[in-house]
């Protein structure tokens, strides 16, 4: 959360400044370099130059440190949960996650029974947007980017924008 | 050395540690028990002629009800790069103390492949220097490749702890 967020009230100062500081957020989304699974190599064909998702600003960072977006892209089993947490963590705010995939979305193939895999990266992180699909294809990861940036484009840093907090997925998945 | 003449050599030098031989498609192996196979695998490494310098696979299995001789049997799978040619050795723990000699000294393969065997069939290896669990978390309980282990789990799906900020790991 920037300086200025939730300082000021809802006036028309703060809508100019608003499609400013959005713009600049959804145009420049840097994806965090981190991939788990078989989703993963949809990432990368996402990332690669027939799909290219630098067109939309999407320019991968080797570190969280510099990231704004966590594409948690393949199954998330509960020893690699503990990795996901203290890379979000790392992130500086504001930090977006999308599900990509069955298995990030909600435990996919292994929702039933499997001993090992957490049933949805939402018990580990707040989730912005979910791109089901197993593996989701190129062009539906791109649609939850739009997505993204589109839900960002509906933010507001006066008061009135309730900040979810990094700890209540729910809030994360209304707002 | 042709696998035949390795499970020979062993009968020779060792007749007390073979419990057991077989083939399969010209592939050799010996049986054995849990206090004898370190003896073995020592063996088969440091004779000049065997000279299985290489540990490619270390693994185990659950006889659960199939009438072997005991409940578990690790696998070890060695290469010798020397001479060529693969060997296999079965060795036998009882399920009432699933424990065996640690080969972690002989290959420096074998401590992951340990590690793994006790965290999905709950096998102690003795001497072992760090037998932590690989795969599966820390508070995990149970060994989800042993064949009674629920087919449906133990509740993974409802006990998963929710990670928040203060407990991030």
């Amino acid at each position: 959360m920037s300086l200025i967020e939730g300082k000021f009230g809802r006036n028309l100062l703060i809508t100019s400044v608003d499609q400013v500081v959005n713009w600049s957020r959804a145009s420049s989304l840097w994806p965090m370099l981190f991939g788990i699974a078989c989703c993963a190599i949809e990432m990368m064909a996402t990332a690669a130059s027939r799909y290219d998702w630098d067109r939309l600003g999407l320019i991968p960072r080797a570190t969280p440190r510099q990231s704004d977006l966590m594409i948690v892209a393949g199954t998330v089993n509960a020893k690699m949960a503990q990795v996901v947490r203290k890379l979000y963590d790392q992130m500086p705010e504001p930090r977006y996650v999308i599900a990509m995939g069955a298995c990030t979305v909600g435990g996919g193939p292994y929702f039933k029974w499997g001993y090992s895999v957490v049933k949805g990266v939402d018990k580990v992180v707040p989730v912005d947007v979910y791109v089901p699909g197993c593996p989701p294809r190129p062009e539906a990861l791109l649609d939850g980017i739009v997505k993204l940036q589109e839900k960002i484009r509906r933010q507001t840093i006066s008061k009135d924008f309730e900040v979810p907090s990094p700890d209540t997925v729910q809030t994360a998945a209304l707002y | 050395m042709d696998g035949l003449q390795v499970v020979e050599k062993l009968k020779a030098a060792m007749p007390e540690a073979v419990h057991g031989t077989g083939e399969f498609a010209r592939q050799h192996w010996i049986e054995t028990r849990d206090n004898r196979a370190k003896g073995v695998l020592r063996f088969l490494r440091d004779d000049p002629e065997l000279a299985f310098d290489a540990l490619m696979d270390l693994t185990a299995v659950d006889y659960l009800n199939q009438g072997m001789p005991e409940r578990f049997g690790v696998v070890y799978i060695l290469y010798s790069f020397k001479h060529g040619g693969y060997f296999r050795v079965k060795a036998w723990v009882p399920e009432s103390d699933p424990k065996i000699d640690s080969v972690h000294d002989l290959w420096k393969s074998a401590p992951w492949a340990e590690r793994e065997v006790y965290d999905m069939f709950g096998i102690v290896f003795r001497g072992h220097p760090d037998l932590r669990r690989i795969q599966l978390p820390e508070y995990y309980t149970g060994h989800p490749l042993r064949k009674d282990y629920p087919l449906r789990g133990m509740g993974e799906r409802d006990t998963f702890p929710r990670y928040v900020r203060e407990e991030g790991a």
